[in-house]
């Protein structure tokens, strides 16, 4: 090889594009909480900023740690990992400490850690380790249900938690599935469930019962002399009639009344803007008010006014939005599709099907995240409490993202010792 | 395997990253809303009421003033109250009182301030303040009040009220807001743009809380309230009391009026009510009470009763037929009583022994003659001709026609015209034996008690007055309309005028032997209208001194009988007492007061 040290090999654009990121965010944490009569003590760590500016410090030890760590490690135990993680899990369900209704945190001293946001690499590392097994077939329906029930064990506890937002991450391990060769249908399947909930909620069932019910006889009497095509339109129609009649079985039965109200808030936002709809109408106020290029650094109101909620978590980049305006926000944009892009390159030049995978699972995560984080502040998807990566405060979720990026910087620079099979 | 997949991928993230920029663009860029949504967030406006104008009578006597009181705000969002029954009670509002307003303050915003109490005294809202401790969202914010310090003059002031949706929506301007206060009546509204001053606005930051973040903009928005500017009457309170004094226990009106200037020196409605009455938070049941006092206590008669004017009228009509040439003033005419019934008895008559008896034969007489100016004509056809020259001489005298005066809903009175008879009789079938009551005052002629006033002005100025007014001089320019300063002309020789003061000079003695005063030369003339509704209107008059007169008045009592009674009497004790400072007729002043003038 020719590089001497790890620095060498080690894909520079994404630790730049890392710590760029990471310097914005603080730089929004600083101004979300900003007060001018405390500005002297903004570092101290009686502050979010101050206390963020640990998190990044440690967050570099963590990196030295990862990168040093010889590369076979995470290949080796990566199940190892996974088992500790589900334990883990389980431990905070009986001992956690319940933080505003999910018990998902422990509690060490004045120390808060909060498992299911390692659970995230932890469960990419298990899945890149299964799928990378040489006589694993992604077509086999074995397959399938086991890289499933890998996405699914740590998903249900989670949900057991009470947090259902971290949850849903592991959904976007479906990514990983699609790149591995899993079949589109399932993807079309997804969308098309989704797409009908959704206009379930909008227009009335009737309308959807009507049409659905029209098309499918049109198709039926269309294809007399195709008896196959007749029995699977017979089977989406059912499906349809199913679907829709469990939304308010859903609605009613499944979902929380909070997680209902935000998804009825999101439908129809101005339903109860000082109560549901609170949340996305006060981000939206926010952002939209930052204009082209934004009221500027520490001029914005509403989140220094605290109208935004959690501002310098969940909704930071509603102060990004304001104080820095469309530009800014084309800025943290592009800052995240070129990372993703750059993720989806590494991850395709890897030697071995076991880093290729983790690179997408690395991908789907951040991406998720980014995704629904800011859909969510904009209006396009319920309220899920979850954070912006690298911008949003907090020690675990920037430990964990931190992590989960560099164990694939890890693997990547060392792909050429890799023995090509 | 699968290789192309990775593009799918990417395209995928790209296609979302571009959705999202897109959308921003949209709300960040293109819509205003958010911006304006923003501003609303967290900018608190508030409302500096400036200081409504003060309001002096003519020698500098403060007669209206501001009294501070207290609306109560509420922010629903930060609402505290550790127990809402004594809240309740500390207010004297039931519970479900508490419920509505509560829940209209929601419905109108969780963040920006509603109105929960309006009008709490400054008393009131220091004794319930210490009460209020632990209670939260509530603050007060300061306005005021019209205060008095006298009981009288409510006729002319006027009242200041809420303004409402009519009054809004008429407001071109923009310059008045829901809940905003203005004059309804009296020179509280003639004067409404003079008195309200410039309101103030203070653009604060508030944060989610409500609480001040600073002001916005660093304060370059903000407008300082401007105070109204102050109004100094021509109302002597001194007289006006006076006045009040004497008219109480009757209905009526005085009026009396500077003539030199046009100047109202005093100005009553009787019966009246006190000005405070309408001030303050008892002002919706006052009102109704007002409303529904038979005696009428809100209608201002001296600008809207319309009454017959009798006796008094004779002088207007003694001057247009010296004008007219249709009579000398020296002009003897037999009167024997057959046309029409008199109290004057028997006799020759000229011009000023006419007035001085007050001869109905001898005006029903002259009438005529100013009526049938072309002999060639029949009587049918000269009636319509002299009746149309003879409305328009009444114009001149300020008859028939509003005066302009200060005030709001000021009538024209009525001055008949060919027209009316027309209608009557039918056109070309009615002559001036149809026209006879008008001579002396009775019949289709009404005139308001303003308008008896300033003919008295007019006889005192030989001729021209000045349009009656209450206000003197507006603000710290001492600014006075034109329009009052205007002298307007009645187009008398001066040398009828002269005949005319002698006949009323003479008419004290003759018709209201009461109203002399030994050394004030008083020129009247007392009128009794009779009244078919009950006993007759008792009126009277009249100027003095003679020369360089000071005063000009005109009193009508209601119901009170023969004018040489009371309406004389009470003249005579206002012309007094404008004019030495002090009663010297104890006696006249106990017959007044005692208000028994009927036989």
């Amino acid at each position: 090889m020719r590089g001497d040290s790890v620095l060498d090999r080690i894909d520079w654009t994404v630790v730049l594009l890392y710590f760029a990121m990471v310097i914005l965010g603080w730089v929004n944490i600083y101004a979300a909480v900003y007060e001018e009569e405390l500005a002297s003590s903004m570092f101290s760590l009686s502050f979010n900023p101050g206390k963020q500016l640990v998190w990044i410090g440690t967050s570099i030890l963590l990196i030295i740690g990862v990168i040093s760590l010889d590369y076979k490690f995470f290949d080796s135990f990566g199940y190892i990992i996974y088992g500790v993680m589900v334990f883990l899990l389980i431990a905070v369900l009986l001992f956690g400490r319940e933080v505003a209704g999910s018990t998902s945190w422990f509690q060490i001293g004045g120390f808060r850690f909060q498992p299911s946001e390692f659970s995230k690499f932890a469960t990419a590392l298990a899945l890149a380790k299964y799928l990378g097994d040489i006589h694993v077939k992604m077509t086999n329906v074995k397959t399938q249900l086991i890289a499933a029930g890998i996405m699914f064990l740590p998903m249900v506890l989670i949900v057991m938690q009470g947090d259902t937002g971290s949850a849903m991450v592991f959904a976007a391990f479906a990514i990983i599935l699609f790149r591995e060769g899993l079949s589109p249908i399932y993807f079309i399947l997804a969308i098309g469930l989704v797409v009908l909930f959704v206009l379930t909620l909008l227009v009335s069932k009737t309308v959807i019962f009507i049409t659905a019910g029209v098309l499918c006889l049109v198709i039926i009497g269309a294809s007399v002399k195709h008896p196959k095509r007749i029995l699977i339109t017979v089977v989406v129609g059912f499906g349809i009639f199913a679907t829709v009649t469990s939304v308010d079985f859903i609605m009613k039965n499944v979902l929380k009344p909070h997680q209902r109200s935000r998804v009825v808030s999101l439908i129809n936002p101005d339903a109860d803007p000082l109560g549901a709809g609170w949340n996305v109408t006060q981000s939206k106020i926010a952002i939209g008010s930052g204009g082209f290029f934004g009221k500027g650094f520490l001029q914005g109101t509403q989140t220094k006014f605290d109208f935004v909620p959690e501002q310098s978590t969940d909704f930071i980049f509603c102060t990004l939005g304001e104080e820095w305006g469309w530009m800014g926000s084309l800025v943290m944009v592009v800052l995240f599709v070129t990372l993703l892009i750059r993720i989806s390159i590494i991850a395709e030049r890897q030697k071995t099907q076991f880093a290729r995978v983790y690179g997408y699972g690395v991908l789907a995560v951040i991406f998720f995240h980014f995704a629904v984080n800011i859909a969510m502040t904009i209006g396009l998807f319920p309220v899920i409490g979850i954070p912006l990566p690298f911008f949003s405060y907090g020690g675990s979720s920037l430990w964990s993202f931190t992590v989960l990026l560099f164990i694939l910087l890890a693997l990547d620079a060392n792909r050429m010792q890799v023995l090509v099979r | 395997m699968h290789d192309d997949r990775k593009y799918i991928v990417r395209i995928f993230i790209v296609l979302i990253a571009a959705t999202f920029l897109v959308k921003l663009f949209f709300i960040q860029i293109l819509d205003e809303n958010y911006k304006a949504a923003a501003e609303n967030n967290i900018i608190h406006k508030v409302v500096e009421y400036p200081y409504r104008g003060l309001i002096y009578d003519r020698n500098n006597q403060l007669i209206v003033h501001n009294e501070p009181i207290f609306d109560l705000m509420v922010i629903p969002k930060e609402v505290f109250i550790p127990d809402t029954l004594a809240f309740c009670k500390l207010f004297r509002i039931t519970r479900e009182d508490f419920d509505a307003t509560m829940n209209k303050a929601k419905r109108y915003s969780y963040i920006q301030p509603s109105q929960f109490a309006k009008q709490i005294s400054s008393e009131w809202f220091a004794s319930i303040s210490d009460q209020m401790t632990g209670v939260k969202g509530f603050y007060p914010e300061a306005r005021t009040i019209r205060g008095y310090s006298f009981d009288n003059l409510s006729n002319v002031l006027g009242y200041i009220g809420e303004i409402n949706q009519r009054q809004l929506r008429a407001d071109t301007t923009n310059y008045y807001r829901q809940g905003d206060y203005l004059g309804i009546t009296g020179i509280e509204s003639s004067y409404e743009n003079e008195l309200r001053g410039k309101r103030g606005v203070e653009y604060k930051m508030v944060n989610v809380r409500g609480v001040d973040q600073g002001s916005f903009k660093d304060g370059e928005l903000d407008t300082l309230s401007i105070p109204g500017d102050d109004l100094l009457l021509s109302i002597d309170l001194d007289l006006q009391r006076y006045a009040e004094k004497l008219m109480e226990g009757k209905t009526g009106s005085v009026v009396a009026i500077e003539p030199s200037t046009g100047e109202i020196l005093a100005f009553v409605s009787a019966p009246t009510y006190k000005p405070s009455l309408l001030s303050g938070r008892e002002f919706s049941s006052n009102y109704g009470k007002l409303t529904q006092d038979s005696l009428k206590p809100l209608f201002n008669r001296p600008l809207m009763a319309m009454y017959p004017p009798g006796s008094i009228f004779k002088v207007v009509q003694g001057l247009i037929a010296l004008e007219e040439g249709v009579v000398t003033a020296n002009e003897q005419i037999y009167c024997d009583n057959s046309l029409i019934g008199d109290h004057a008895p028997p006799g020759y008559y000229d011009m000023r022994k006419g007035i001085m008896y007050s001869s109905n034969n001898y005006f029903l007489k002259v009438f005529r003659r100013i009526i049938n100016q072309h002999p060639e004509l029949s009587q049918f056809e000269q009636a319509p001709i002299g009746l149309k020259n003879w409305k328009e001489q009444m114009h001149k005298f300020g008859l028939g026609t509003p005066l302009g005066v200060d005030l709001p809903n000021e009538k024209a009175g009525q001055v008949p015209g060919p027209q009316l008879y027309n209608r009557i009789y039918g056109t070309g079938r009615w002559k001036v034996s149809n026209l006879s009551s008008l001579s002396i005052g009775q019949g289709e002629t009404l005139l308001n008690p303003i308008q008896m006033a300033n003919l008295a002005a007019i006889m005192a100025n030989r001729g021209h007055y000045y349009r009656p007014h209450v206000v003197k001089s507006v603000g710290s320019t001492k600014y006075l309309d034109p329009y009052y300063s205007e002298k307007i002309e009645t187009g008398i020789k001066p040398e009828h005028f002269q005949v005319v003061i002698e006949g009323m000079q003479r008419a004290l003695s003759g018709t209201a032997g009461r109203a002399i005063i030994k050394d004030i030369e008083i020129c009247g003339k007392t009128g009794t209208v009779q009244n078919p509704h009950g006993e007759d209107h008792s009126t009277f008059m009249a100027f003095a001194p003679m020369e360089q007169p000071k005063i000009a008045i005109s009193v009508y009592v209601e119901n009170a009988g023969w004018g040489g009674r009371a309406a004389a009497s009470i003249s005579s004790l206002m012309i007094e007492s404008y004019i030495k400072g002090e009663i010297t007729r104890q006696w006249l002043e106990d017959f007044v007061l005692k208000g028994d003038f009927l036989y």
